[in-house]
C-alpha cells in the first residue's frame, strides 16, 4: 500500500520585512502519520504551521491539504482539521465546559459531544471552572479538547506542552498517544523538546533558520548521521538535542 | 477522494443550526460581560450617582440656613448696647421663635416656609461685637444685627451674594409691613416647572453619553482583547462565521445599553420625576439607531490594532471630544457660532438631541426621523469600512 498524503507542502517560502522566517520548505505529510518539527526559538515553527493552517499566506509555494489548496476550500477544511495555536488565551470569565460548548457550535456539534471531550482530556472535575482560574496545564488540555472536537482528520499544535512541568507534559502526551492508538487522525506538532518528539512522532522534521535540516524517524536521523558525519567518532550523537548540536554548534533550547 | 472523509454534524447548513451558533456567542459573550464586577459600577451604578450629584447640585431647592448675630454688648463685652428681645418679639408675628437650648449661646431659631423657594431657616445668635466680627471674618455668620429700638442696623460684606441675600431677606422683614409668603409667591416666579430643570436636560445626555460610551468601550475593547489574546485567530480558524461574532458583540451590547438606559431612566422617574413626553416608538427608533452608529464607529477602532494600549487612545480620541462637545452636562450653544453645525452633526449631538426633544419637547418620529436615517448612516459606513480593514489574524 503506497502511504497516502494528506499534506503536501512544496517549496514554501515567507518573509516579514527584514526576516526570512521560511525559506524554501518542501515535506509531506501521510495519512496517520505522527511527524514533529522540532527547533529551536525562532526556527520558524510557528510561521510553517500557520501557513498549513491556512492563517497565514507563503509569498512562494504551495500547501495542499487532501490535494486542495486553503484558496477557495477555507469552509470544507476548516471543518476537517483541528488546530491549537501558540499562546491562544480562552475568555476568563468562561467555564471549561462553556468554553467548548461555544467552539462546538462553530463545528454544529451538540453537548454529547462535548461530554466526551472533557471525558477524553481529563477536565470533568473543573467543567464548571473559569478558565481564568486553569492552571497552566489546565489550559493546554482544553487547548487539545477543543481541537479535537470535530474529530479533526488533521491535527495542528503548535507547542502544545511548552513551559508546562514534567507531570502536565506526560498528561498531554498521553491524549495524543491514546490519540495514535485509536484513531485515524494524522498530526504535526511543534516542539523544541526532543523527548516530545521522540515519544509521539513517528518522523522528526529538524528544522532551523526556516529551513530543514534533517528529516527522518529517530533511528534514521542518529543511524545516518553517525554513518555520515561522524563515523567511529566519539562525538556521534546519542540523541537528538546532541544531533543538533553536531548540525548547528546550538542546543535546541536555552 | 475527498467524499470518503467523515464530517462530524454532517453537512447540513440549515438555519437552525446557524441561530445556534449565534445564539452560542451572545450568550457566551453576555457571560463574560456580566462576570466582570466593573460592568455592574461604571454601567449602571455610576451614571445615576452622576445623576444623583448633578441634579441635586444643580436642581435642589434650596433650604437654606442664615446666620444671623444679634449683638448686645458692645466692642468691650461689658456695655449693654441694647436688649435682642424687641427684636425678636418683633419676629414672633412671622413664625415660631424658637430658643435653642443647646450650647452656651442664646440663640433662636425662625423658619420662613416658601414652597417655591426653599424654606429659610434664620438662626439669630446673640452675642457680643467681637464675637462677631471673628465669625463673620471666617465666614460662619452671613450678617450681624445691631438693634437700635425696634429696627436693627445690618453689618456685612456687600460683596458677598449670601450676605446681601440675608440682607435684602430681613430688610424685608423689619422694614416693610409683614409681607405674606403667599405674596411673594405671587411676585417671584422661580424655575422649578418640570421640563425646564437642569436635571431634564441632563438625563437624556446622561442616556446618550451611556450608549456611547458603552458601545465604545464595550465593543472596541472587547474586539482588541479578542485580537491580543489571539482568541480572534483561533476563532476564526473553525467554521464560525464571522459576521455572527460582530453580530453577537453589537447585539448584547444594545441590550445592555437598553438595559442601562432603562435603570436610569427609573432613577430618574422616581427621584426627580422625570417623565417622557414624546413618542415612544421614536424613541425606540432612535435608540437603536444610536446604538448602531457607535457600535459601527466601534468596530472601526477596533478593526486593525491588537495593542489594547493603542485602543484606549483611538477610543479617548473619539469618546473624550464628543463628550465635550456634544453638550451632555452643558449646552453647546456657548460654543462660536461658526463651530455650531459641525457640533450639530456628530453622532453624540444627534443621539443627545434627539433623546431630548422626546423627553422634554415633546417630539415624535417626524422630528427624529431624520438623525435617526443619519445615525444609521453612520453606524453602516464605519461598519463596512471597518470590515475592510478588520484584521481577523
Ligand atoms: N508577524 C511577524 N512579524 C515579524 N517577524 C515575525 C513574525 N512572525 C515571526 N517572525 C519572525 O520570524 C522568525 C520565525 O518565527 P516563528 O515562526 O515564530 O519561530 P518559532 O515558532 O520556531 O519560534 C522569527 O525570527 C520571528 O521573529
Ligand atoms: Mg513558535
Amino acid at each position: 500500500m503506497t502511504p497516502e498524503p494528506v499534506i503536501e507542502v512544496r517549496n514554501v517560502f515567507k518573509s516579514f520585512k527584514a526576516v526570512e522566517a521560511v525559506k524554501g520548505i518542501d515535506f509531506q505529510l501521510n495519512k496517520s502519520e505522527f511527524a514533529a518539527i522540532l527547533g529551536p526559538n525562532g526556527a520558524g515553527k510557528t510561521t510553517l504551521v500557520e501557513m498549513i493552517e491556512g492563517i497565514q499566506k507563503p509569498d512562494k509555494g504551495e500547501i495542499l491539504l487532501w490535494g486542495m489548496s486553503w484558496k477557495g476550500n477555507e469552509t470544507v477544511l476548516r471543518k476537517r482539521i483541528g488546530i491549537s495555536l501558540q499562546e491562544t488565551r480562552f475568555t476568563d470569565k468562561l467555564q471549561v465546559w462553556e468554553t467548548l460548548k461555544l467552539f462546538a457550535s462553530f463545528y454544529e456539534l451538540r453537548t454529547d459531544r462535548v461530554q466526551e471531550i472533557l471525558e477524553k482530556i481529563g477536565l470533568e472535575e473543573k467543567r464548571k471552572s473559569y478558565v481564568v482560574n486553569l492552571s497552566g496545564g489546565q489550559r493546554q488540555k482544553l487547548a487539545l479538547g477543543l481541537a479535537l472536537l470535530n474529530n479533526p482528520s488533521i491535527l495542528l499544535l503548535d507547542e502544545p506542552t511548552t513551559g508546562l512541568d514534567p507531570n502536565a507534559r506526560r498528561e498531554v502526551w498521553s491524549i495524543l498517544k491514546d490519540l495514535r492508538e485509536n484513531e485515524q487522525t494524522s498530526m504535526i506538532l511543534t516542539t523544541h523538546y526532543m523527548e516530545e518528539a521522540e515519544q509521539l512522532c513517528d518522523r522528526i522534521i529538524i528544522l532551523d533558520h526556516g529551513k530543514i535540516l534533517r528529516s527522518g524517524t529517530l533511528k534514521e536521523l542518529l543511524d545516518n548521521e553517525n554513518l555520515s558525519g561522524h563515523p567511529f567518532s566519539a562525538a556521534a550523537p546519542k540523541n537528538l538535542d546532541e544531533l543538533f548540536i553536531s548540525l548547528t554548534g546550538r542546543h535546541l533550547h536555552e | 477522494m475527498n467524499s470518503s472523509f467523515h464530517l462530524p454534524g454532517g453537512i447540513c447548513m440549515n438555519r437552525t443550526i446557524h441561530l445556534y451558533q449565534l445564539w452560542q456567542l451572545i450568550t457566551a459573550y453576555l457571560k463574560e460581560i456580566i462576570r466582570e464586577p466593573g460592568i455592574l459600577f461604571w454601567g449602571i451604578i455610576f451614571p445615576i450617582l452622576m445623576s444623583l450629584g448633578l441634579g441635586l447640585a444643580f436642581t435642589k431647592k434650596a433650604n437654606v440656613e442664615r446666620k444671623v448675630a444679634i449683638v448686645n454688648f458692645d466692642s468691650t463685652g461689658t456695655k449693654a448696647v441694647t436688649s435682642p428681645f424687641p427684636l425678636l418679639t418683633f419676629l414672633r408675628q412671622f413664625g415660631d421663635v424658637r430658643k435653642k437650648a443647646d450650647g452656651k449661646e442664646e440663640s433662636y431659631e425662625l423658619t420662613l416656609a416658601d414652597e417655591n423657594l426653599g424654606n429659610t431657616t434664620f438662626l439669630f445668635q446673640v452675642m457680643n461685637w467681637p464675637d462677631a466680627m471673628v465669625r463673620l471674618k471666617r465666614g460662619t455668620l452671613n450678617l450681624v444685627l445691631v438693634p437700635k429700638g425696634r429696627l436693627p442696623e445690618y453689618h456685612f460684606d456687600p460683596l458677598n451674594p449670601d450676605a446681601q441675600l440675608t440682607y435684602l431677606k430681613l430688610a424685608g422683614i423689619f422694614g416693610q409691613p409683614p409681607l405674606s409668603t403667599e405674596n411673594q409667591a405671587g411676585l417671584i416666579k422661580p424655575l422649578t416647572v418640570k421640563g425646564t430643570r437642569y436635571i431634564d436636560f441632563l438625563i437624556p445626555g446622561l442616556i446618550a453619553m451611556g450608549v456611547m460610551m458603552s458601545s465604545i468601550w464595550g465593543i472596541s475593547y472587547g474586539i482588541i482583547e479578542k485580537r491580543s489574546k489571539k482568541l480572534l485567530r483561533r476563532m476564526v480558524a473553525t467554521p464560525m462565521k464571522r459576521s455572527h461574532l460582530l453580530i453577537a458583540l453589537m447585539t448584547v451590547r444594545s441590550g445592555m445599553n437598553f438595559v442601562e438606559a432603562l435603570l436610569l431612566f427609573c432613577f430618574a422617574y422616581f427621584a426627580f420625576g422625570i417623565t417622557i413626553t414624546g413618542s415612544i416608538p421614536a424613541l425606540i427608533l432612535l435608540f437603536f439607531a444610536g446604538n448602531i452608529a457607535f457600535a459601527g464607529i466601534a468596530v472601526f477602532i477596533s478593526s486593525n490594532t491588537s495593542s489594547t494600549e493603542v485602543g484606549n487612545g483611538f477610543i479617548n480620541a473619539v469618546v473624550l471630544p464628543m463628550m465635550v462637545l456634544s453638550g451632555i452636562f452643558f449646552s453647546y450653544h456657548n460654543f462660536p457660532e461658526w463651530s455650531l453645525p459641525f457640533i450639530q452633526l456628530l453622532p453624540l449631538t444627534m443621539l443627545a438631541d434627539g433623546i431630548r426633544s422626546l423627553f422634554i419637547e415633546g417630539a415624535g418620529m417626524v422630528q427624529v426621523a431624520m438623525p435617526s436615517l443619519i445615525l444609521l448612516m453612520i453606524g453602516t459606513v464605519f461598519f463596512t469600512a471597518g470590515l475592510k480593514l478588520f484584521k481577523w489574524h
